[in-house]
């Protein structure tokens, strides 16, 4: 298997799923003359022209409802949000009609929506420009969202959610768009949307998260093994539907769990997983499952704090040191 | 570059000299600040993103010497300039850049979030569009206390593309609210020029189906730019009705300073930087009319770099906010159950891997 980065990946993704599909079409700001503004969309203008990749002003109300309309046509758009934080403007396209629409019209009309956009974030990017919303989406029946970690799910999951007849959210991350991974050629590979991934086994503590987290448990993982903890790491790559299975049987595996995201502390991912678990497999705990998630306040800009706002690989060893105790 | 209310100035026999030496000394103050802040940030001094006002400095000048002390100003994350052109020291505005507790912001917002409550300058905001509504309401809250005065609502030329502008253009005629939509046209809203992103290139126009004058003005002469703003504030506040300025410049750089700006032509950048520089045209003017000489010039220019490096060093001598300042400023008044000090420390110590 090649091995590229994250951000090829999907470039590649987006341009067979062009090739493939004459119904398949970006739209989004800055993705044609532009190249993309974190170059995921480069030469794809290029090779197939505005009629496919469709640079839009900024009007993320307008053509996200645009492209939900298109694909109740049969069209699958695939829309680059900037970022998460600029679809607040966009949101209740999303939440109150991509997601309700083949519910409550009875399974008449489908909407084949892909909306890729990176959520979280690292260095100074300050309060407007940090946030991770994927849970505001997964709270959302009728979405389905994903999150990869890696440029083999980034693939496999992308290809899936174009070819989905359902709105999915594709969440990416900035800091994951240069890390690099083996990916397959084989041009029908899809990761399944809604079936999480054991990435690591282990026995003596699970650790569960997607995206960039993921990336910071395999590295924590690794490095506790070298001072005899054996950590398994479940990486969700979907938050809706969840694999609630997975998670389960990893814990009752392990007997410890340790959840690891980058939102906010509060109603957030982490919360739901430490529910599950709980609700699950009490009887198999051998202490009280850990939370690691962002510290709640707008991101401060100065950079000693914005730092040490953010979940970290320092936080969740201590949050394994602890379940270990 | 501009079509309607071009004015001319054939001579500047009604203007005081000194308040044109000072238009020109803002202007280079904002011009130098941003050349220099654009090294700071390859320095590292700086980090998220940062965005310039460089070819906008008539622009920003000109609309601050027609404001008054009572008038609001909201703008987009492009905010430098105005802070500096309102009268905020460059000291504080540079602290704020490097994210320090000397900061406009307290080193909480970064260059995208400035702010100065005492000079009425209520903010740079960085979700476009969203300071729009903002202003009008700012304005809403003047008319209803029966106060005088305007709220300028700044926005770039892309920004005029989006929902929030429209409904504010509305609720700004049918509320009676005295605001200046004050477009900054520089062309391009990052890599989408206006014609690309617009149907209706022509923003002064945008008003029309809201019954909102507006005029297009040459944004890189300061006069033009001071007169009409004079004039469209005069008549907002006595009329209580809202206007558009837009405001056509050149963007001499990339959206950002990480923006390499590969989709312009370098040609078209260098001849617009040549014809359009709001500084140098200003220069010449005065120099033709002998408001200023060489030697006052270079005395400007000395004066100015000493300034900007005064701020320089004032931000680089200035600390950090403190990590137990964490959620100093989560809520406006005390409330149960909301950590403090000792949890922030807790928790950043957690964090950084101090425990
Ligand atoms: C709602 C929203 N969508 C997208 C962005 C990303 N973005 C930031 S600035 C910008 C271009 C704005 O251009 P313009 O209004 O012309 O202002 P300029 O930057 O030229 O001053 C874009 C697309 C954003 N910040 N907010
Ligand atoms: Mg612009």
């Amino acid at each position: 298997m090649p091995i590229i980065t994250y951000r090829q990946a999907l470039n590649d993704t987006l341009g067979e799923e062009l090739k493939r599909d004459p119904n398949v079409l970006l739209m989004g700001e800055e993705i044609g003359v532009f190249q993309g503004s974190y170059r995921i969309t480069e030469g794809l203008l290029q090779e197939y022209g505005p009629k496919r990749v469709v640079d839009t002003p900024i009007a993320e109300e307008g053509f996200v409802g645009v492209a939900i309309g298109a694909a109740m046509l049969g069209l699958r758009p695939v829309v680059e949000i900037m970022t998460i934080n600029f679809i607040l403007v966009a949101i209740d396209q999303v939440v109150n009609h991509a997601s309700k629409i083949h519910y409550m019209f009875g399974g008449q009309v489908r909407v084949p929506l892909v909306i890729r956009t990176p959520s979280g974030g690292t260095g100074q990017l300050g309060a407007t420009h940090s946030q991770s919303f994927e849970n505001w989406f997964a709270y959302c029946p009728g979405l389905k969202v994903v999150a990869p970690a890696t440029p083999y799910d980034a693939k496999g999951l992308l290809r899936a959610a174009i070819r989905d007849d359902d709105p999915v959210m594709f969440i990416e991350s900035l800091a994951l768009y240069d890390t690099k991974g083996d990916v397959p050629e084989d041009d029908d590979f899809v990761v399944p949307i809604g079936v999480a991934e054991v990435k690591r086994t282990g026995t003596d503590v699970t650790v569960i998260s997607y995206s960039r987290m993921t990336a910071v448990a395999m590295q924590v993982a690794q490095r506790m093994a070298n001072e005899g903890i054996s950590v398994e790491v479940v990486d969700l790559r979907s938050l809706r539907p969840l694999d609630r299975p997975t998670i389960i049987a990893s814990v009752k595996k392990t007997n410890r769990a340790v959840v690891i995201a980058e939102d906010w502390y509060s109603y957030g991912v982490t919360a739901e997983i430490a529910a599950t678990i709980q609700e699950e497999a009490f009887d198999y705990l051998d202490a009280p499952v850990q939370r690691v998630a962002g510290i709640e306040t707008p991101l401060p800009y100065a950079k000693d704090l914005s730092a040490a706002s953010k979940p970290s690989a320092h936080s969740l060893i201590y949050a394994i040191r602890k379940v270990m105790e | 570059m501009v079509k309607e209310a071009n004015v001319v100035y054939p001579s500047l026999v009604d203007e005081d000299a000194n308040e044109l030496r000072h238009y020109y000394y803002q202007m280079l103050l904002l011009r130098r600040f941003e050349e220099r802040t654009g090294e700071m940030y390859v320095k590292a001094k700086i980090g998220g993103y940062c965005h310039l006002n460089l070819g906008e400095e008539a622009t920003i000048v000109g609309l601050m010497a027609a404001l008054k002390a009572e008038d609001y100003i909201f703008t987009n994350y492009r905010d430098h300039g105005y802070v500096l052109a309102r009268g905020t020291p460059p000291g504080p505005i540079m602290a704020e850049l490097f994210g320090k507790e000397t900061g406009v912001s307290g080193g909480r917002g970064g260059s995208m979030h400035l702010f100065d409550a005492e000079r009425h300058f209520m903010g740079g905001y960085a979700i476009v569009g969203g300071q729009v509504p903002l202003a009008v309401g700012a304005a809403y809250a003047l008319r209803y206390q029966e106060k005088s005065g305007v709220v300028v609502a700044q926005m770039g030329d892309a920004t005029t593309n989006i929902g929030a502008f429209y409904e504010s253009l509305n609720l700004a005629k049918l509320w009676k609210c005295p605001v200046l939509f004050f477009i900054v046209n520089n062309g391009y809203g990052m890599g989408t020029s206006v014609a690309m992103g617009s149907s209706e290139p022509d923003l002064w126009k945008k008003g029309a189906s809201f019954r909102i004058h507006g005029e297009q003005i040459d944004g890189t002469d300061v006069l033009a730019v001071r007169d009409a703003c004079r004039r469209l504030r005069d008549y907002a506040e006595r009329e209580a009705d809202p206007v558009i300025l837009d405001m056509v410049s050149f963007r001499f750089r990339g959206h950002s300073v990480i923006d390499s700006d590969r989709y312009r032509n370098p040609e078209f950048v260098r001849k617009g930087r040549q014809e359009h520089d709001p500084v140098r045209n200003f220069a010449t003017l005065l120099h033709e009319h002998a408001i200023i000489d060489d030697a006052w010039l270079k005395a400007t220019a000395d004066q100015v770099e000493q300034e900007i490096q005064q701020a320089i060093d004032f931000a680089n001598a200035s600390s950090d906010p403190k990590i137990e300042d964490l959620y100093q400023f989560m809520y406006a008044t005390e409330v149960a159950n909301t950590p403090g000090p000792e949890d922030a420390l807790a928790a950043v110590k957690i964090n950084r891997g101090e425990v």
